[in-house]
């Protein structure tokens, strides 16, 4: 393709980095990412994609922006209070860059639903706030074989993990089933320290760019923990399940269903 | 230049600096084929030793240099390598 004057100028820093180059770039501004929730980890996810010129990003969030959510939900600001989530992140990131182009889906993920939202998008980021999401989106993209950034954040940790359909373990590989209502503090209860999103997601926005130029080394088959308090980065070795319920050589979800909703923090 | 090959593209950045003056010729040597040769044109003196350096670094050819004019410089490049890395 022929950059424009702005493209050049807005991107020189990734064209000049022999893994990226024009043609890098053009991957990038043709790739197309969904992200599942526009809080805390889908803050930083759709800033930094927008930022590196990503073409297309569909933000899935039926939530509206409350203040509670402005110590970490860097996409929204205090004059959005009220409105769609997913319209006030469309608006930040396309004032960004107008070479990405939001799309916004402001509904819940169902059963009955994400098969035809996500099926527009190579790449699944999930960074929604509760369980049976989670489970729903690993499960929709195993099926699909959508490559899928999933993370989560607690207080002062958070971990990541990148599930490549076919090549690697699966969320359920990793954690079977949700854990039991009751056993996770809910929302109200838990607490997350601000950046700790800010951290978790941006490493997510890392492994997305990553897989659309085709480069390092993919989280694939690790899980990473980063702990902010004690500051230290690990990865946990996960190996595929063959008797995953889902991935695995004779799974038993072969269709989607929709779980009861319980709370974590997203 | 003792012009044992010939040039198949001339980019001119005269007028620009560094960065820009390599992305712009990094942009150009990506849609040319392997063997080509371009011709680059710099006034900014830091682009004259900056540029063969990061063509080399792609693992293009710097086949010469030539000093021009005061602040001049004609710079030439085989293509040799068609990706950058992966």
């Amino acid at each position: 393709m022929d950059f424009t004057e702005d493209q050049i100028l807005r991107y020189s820093r990734h064209i000049i980095l022999p893994e990226v180059g024009g043609d890098g770039q053009e991957r990038l501004l043709n790739a197309k990412v969904a992200l599942v929730g526009a809080g805390g980890l889908g803050s930083p996810v759709g800033y930094y994609l927008a930022a590196a010129g990503v073409g297309t990003i569909g933000v899935i969030d039926d939530d509206r922006v409350e203040l509670s959510n402005l110590q970490r939900q860097i996409a929204h600001n205090t004059q959005r209070l009220g409105t769609l989530k997913a319209e006030s992140a469309k608006a930040t990131w396309e004032a960004l860059n107008s070479d990405t182009k939001v799309n916004v889906h402001a509904v819940r993920l169902t059963a009955a639903n994400i098969r035809g939202i996500i099926g527009d998008y190579d790449i699944v980021v999930d960074g929604s706030d509760n369980f049976p999401t989670r489970y729903l989106v690993n499960d929709a993209c195993v099926m699909m074989k959508k490559t899928l950034i999933s993370a989560a954040v607690f207080r002062f940790e958070g971990q990541v993990i990148a599930i490549y359909p076919g090549e690697g373990p699966c969320y359920r590989c990793l954690f079977e089933t949700p854990p039991p209502a009751g056993m996770f503090p809910s929302c109200e209860e838990a607490g997350v320290l601000g950046v700790v999103p800010g951290v978790v997601g941006t490493l997510q926005a890392t492994e997305v760019v990553k897989a659309i130029l085709g480069i390092g080394e993919p989280l694939r088959g690790r899980l990473l923990i980063w702990n902010a308090l004690e500051m230290s980065f690990f990865t946990v070795k996960v190996p595929r399940n063959r008797e995953c319920p889902v991935c695995g050589d004779h799974p038993t979800i072969t269709e989607l269903i929709d779980g009861e909703r319980s709370c974590s923090t997203g | 230049m003792g012009a044992d090959f010939k040039v198949d593209r001339t980019l001119d950045v005269t007028g620009q600096v560094c960065p820009l003056t390599f992305v712009r010729s990094k942009l150009a040597i990506e849609k040319m084929a392997i063997g080509e040769v371009l011709e680059i044109i710099v006034d900014h003196r830091p682009a004259a030793v900056n540029v063969p350096r990061s063509m080399e670094h792609e693992g293009q050819t710097v086949l010469g240099v030539e000093q021009t004019g005061e602040t001049e410089w004609h710079l030439f490049v085989r293509k040799d390598r068609q990706k950058s890395k992966q």
